[in-house]
This record gives structure tokens, C-alpha cells and sequence, in this order.
């Protein structure tokens, strides 16, 4: 892992970028993976950028996506008597306009409880039948798997305590929504690594072909993201629009189809979700298909989510479309931050916000023209 | 949520699990997702499960072509990306 990591080479690949980037046009390369905004951000890859090739975050966090509506549906469900409300420690934080989260609610007296998988949540809906387990699901094709996974062993083994209460999104319904977008300026996109592996590239293809942009599946570490960089640079220049692997160690065309197997088992496409900062896309989530109705919390609790409005203030919509940056919201770093967040994006180590926070907001300090090359 | 890690299985175990050791630390993950998972695989782990698998040809082919794309912005360097 730690080659991945040279900085010799992640240099010479910096000189290479320099070299080809014309310096007449403008690259703007939205990267749409969550993962992929907190490596840029880690590795201070954006100082070895010439000028004119830009990065802009992308939508890719499924803990920044998640319309606040939905957590708030889960603090009600987690405030009944008997249920257990299972989540992974990202949500915990997610701030509701009230000045609520799942962790206050728990602080409060609801039972709510941080797991490590899907797994876990089996294990406790096992270990204590007169509890109703809900597990929080949340995530895009690589937390799905491991839902589904759940489901198929609760039926098998007959665990009716346990349900989940299902958010999975789905990549390309987003992806497409943002090339939509009038407002939204990008010549490429840093496609996602771990979504690919599930997927494959070939979701892609369409998406590279009816907006004439390249996409290049590119892998976390820094080396790789400077070599997707790379690879995406060329096929600008070449005027290609097409998929491209750099993560051939891990992702292939048709992607992983025991999980897509699993997936296709147990859910069924929603007609429509709202997305935050995205508003509704038709086609772009999961629910669980009749089935498996049984283990739906959203059919067993009767639950509708009821829309919930942001924080006026707070720019996270903006950002996750990529038409402003976390700096441009002037809640950033007066009383939004990783201790006390305000919006979404400052919550999880892969939102925009909170990767800018974390790594590069002394960066900002540096005099303009100081980084230039 | 997406900061998934490769790391190497240890032992497999009954019911399509694995354990795994990071940094020093062991734990067990689900291998149901993947097929005919060997000891001394590395495979990427995410909330507890194996996604893929890393192939360690297609990794050195990667590192050699970055290698090469360096390389190629001295005088005399091959460019294999192309």
C-alpha cells in the first residue's frame, strides 16, 4: 500500500500532469466519491494540480446526501418502546434542524447503538429476542451487499425481530442528475473505486457516451488519484469521452455478481428519493421488495417521511451539486465545524467540509500565487 | 463510510467468515461476497465485508505504468500510458 504512497513518483506524475495540461483550457474534473474528497484533501494532492486542472467535490458521501427528513424518522422510531435502533457511527452526528441527532436522542434515553456491520446488528436482534432491532441503513453499492446479506440470513435462520430501515442510493441515477445540471460545470469525473467494485465500470458507459464526458474508475490511494488525473487529462486532450480503469487491481467490467446477485434479491428500485442538495431523482434508491416486506421498518412502523427543511444558512446543497465550495459558506468555521456541525458535509471524514477542515484549511492562508507552479 | 482498506486474510473459518488481522488487531469479516477466498488473499473490507478481491498482477502492472507515466516527463522516458 505504502507504493501507492511515493512521493517521488507522485511528483514525477505532478511534472507529467504539468506537462500536458494545455495551458489554454480549463480541466475542471469533479471527483463524486466521498472517499476520493478526503484523499485529495489527506495528500494535499491539489497543490501538485497545474492551474488550470481543478478539482470539484462531488455528491459521493452517503452520510452528506441523506435528506435530514430520514434522520429524523429514525430518532422517532428509536424513541418507541422495545426498538433498538442499530446505525454506523457516521450518522450518529448528523445534525436536524432542531438541534437534534441520533446521538442526543440516546443521550436521552433512546436505545440506540453504534455497529461495526450488519452483522453486528444480526447478532444483537439474536442475542435479544424480546428487543425489536431496526437497523439505520444507509449508503451507496458498497454498503448494500452487506444489508441484503442481512436480510437473506434473517430469513434464513428466522429472525423476526430485526428489520432495516432502508436509505441505499444508487450511483449513476446521481451522476447523471449532477451532468443534467445546467449549473454544474465539469469536463470529467474521478469515478468511485469501492461503488465499482460492486458495479463494475460498465454503468458507466452511457453515462461517458450521452454527456460526451470522460470517467476514468480510479482507485484511494494518492498515486492513484494523480494517475486518474493523468488518464483523464489525456482523454481530454484527445477529445475521448469514454471509461477507463485505473483500478484494475480491484474492479473489473462486470463488477462483483454475487453481490449484485444479493442486491437484486432482496431490493427493489424506488420510483423516486430526495437526495439533500440534489432534491428528488427518479430511480436513484432502494427499498425492500415484497419479499421481503416483512423485515421493512418503513412498512412495519407505518413511517412517512415528512420533507425537513436545512438550515437556510447552511451551503451544504450547494456544495454537494459542486457549485460552491466549503469555503464559500459562511457558516464554515465560525459555528460549523467538526466538533459542532451545522450541516451535513461537515459531519463524516469524507464530507467536503469536513475534509477541507481537517486538511487544508491553513492552505487557505498561503498568499494567492505562494502555490502556484 | 467509503474509507475501505485492503488487508489480508488470515484464516477462513466456518459460516463464510475470515479472520483478519489490522494493525495488530484481529478481527472477523464476512467473506460470503466473494468466491473461493484463499488464505494470503488481500481483499478489500468494508463494514465487515470482503468486496473484492486484489489481484497482485493487475497491482504491479498499475505501480509500473505509474512508474512509466513518471518517467515520461523526463527526456527519454517511455510513456506506456498512451
Amino acid at each position: 500500500m505504502t507504493e501507492y504512497r511515493d512521493g517521488h513518483l507522485a511528483r514525477a506524475l505532478a511534472e507529467t500532469l504539468a506537462r500536458e495540461a494545455d495551458p489554454h483550457r480549463d480541466y475542471r474534473i469533479m471527483e463524486f466519491c466521498g472517499g476520493h474528497t478526503h484523499a485529495i484533501a489527506r495528500y494535499g494532492i491539489e497543490d501538485l494540480l497545474p492551474r488550470n486542472v481543478r478539482m470539484v467535490h462531488g455528491p459521493g458521501c452517503p452520510i452528506c446526501v441523506l435528506p435530514v427528513g430520514r434522520i429524523e424518522d429514525a430518532i422517532r422510531l428509536a424513541g418507541q418502546p422495545g426498538i433498538t435502533l442499530c446505525t454506523y457511527a457516521d450518522l450518529m452526528r448528523v445534525p436536524t434542524p432542531d438541534g437534534g441527532s441520533l446521538l442526543r436522542a440516546r443521550a436521552a434515553g433512546a436505545d440506540i447503538r453504534m455497529v461495526y456491520s450488519t452483522h453486528d446488528a444480526l447478532q444483537i436482534a439474536e442475542t435479544e429476542p424480546e428487543r425489536r432491532i431496526v437497523f439505520l441503513a444507509v449508503g451507496f453499492e458498497t454498503t448494500t451487499p452487506p444489508t441484503a446479506l442481512a436480510i437473506l440470513h434473517s430469513k434464513e435462520r428466522n429472525i423476526f425481530n430485526f428489520s432495516i430501515l432502508c436509505n441505499h442510493v444508487l450511483t449513476p441515477p446521481a451522476i447523471r442528475a449532477i451532468l443534467d445540471n445546467q449549473d454544474v460545470a465539469i469536463d470529467g469525473l474521478v469515478g468511485p473505486a469501492h461503488v465499482s467494485t460492486v458495479i463494475g465500470t460498465s454503468p458507466y458507459e452511457d453515462i461517458a457516451a450521452r454527456f460526451s464526458k470522460p470517467v476514468v474508475v480510479t482507485g484511494f490511494e494518492p498515486l492513484d488519484v494523480l494517475q486518474g488525473i493523468v488518464m483523464l487529462v489525456r482523454q481530454m486532450n484527445a477529445g475521448r469521452c469514454v471509461v477507463e480503469n485505473q483500478y484494475r487491481r480491484a474492479v473489473i467490467r462486470g463488477g462483483n455478481l454475487l453481490a449484485q446477485r444479493a442486491i437484486a434479491d432482496v431490493f427493489e428500485i424506488r420510483e423516486s428519493f430526495a437526495w439533500r442538495g440534489l432534491c428528488e431523482i427518479p430511480y436513484s434508491a432502494l427499498r425492500l421488495n415484497d419479499r421481503h416486506a416483512a423485515f421493512d421498518a418503513e412498512r412495519r412502523y407505518g413511517i412517512t417521511t415528512l420533507p425537513a427543511a436545512d438550515n437556510p444558512a447552511c451551503a451544504c446543497g450547494d456544495v454537494l451539486r459542486g457549485v460552491r465550495k466549503p469555503t464559500d459558506c459562511r457558516l464554515f468555521g465560525t459555528v460549523c465545524s467538526p466538533e459542532t456541525p451545522i450541516g451535513s458535509c461537515m459531519v463524516s471524514p469524507e464530507g467536503a467540509c469536513a475534509a477541507h477542515w481537517t486538511y487544508k484549511r491553513f492552505r487557505d492562508r498561503t498568499p494567492p500565487g505562494a502555490r502556484d507552479r | 463510510m467509503c474509507l475501505a482498506i485492503p488487508i489480508r486474510v488470515d484464516a477462513l473459518l466456518p459460516d463464510a467468515m475470515a479472520r483478519v488481522t489490522l494493525n495488530g488487531v484481529s478481527r472477523l469479516v464476512s467473506v460470503a461476497l466473494l468466491e473461493d477466498v484463499a488464505v494470503g488473499d488481500y481483499v478489500i473490507i468494508h463494514v465487515g465485508y470482503a468486496l473484492a478481491r486484489l489481484d497482485p498482477e493487475e497491482a504491479a502492472q498499475t505501480l509500473a505504468l505509474m512508474r512509466a507515466a513518471g518517467l515520461s516527463s523526463f527526456p527519454g522516458g517511455q510513456d506506456v500510458l498512451q
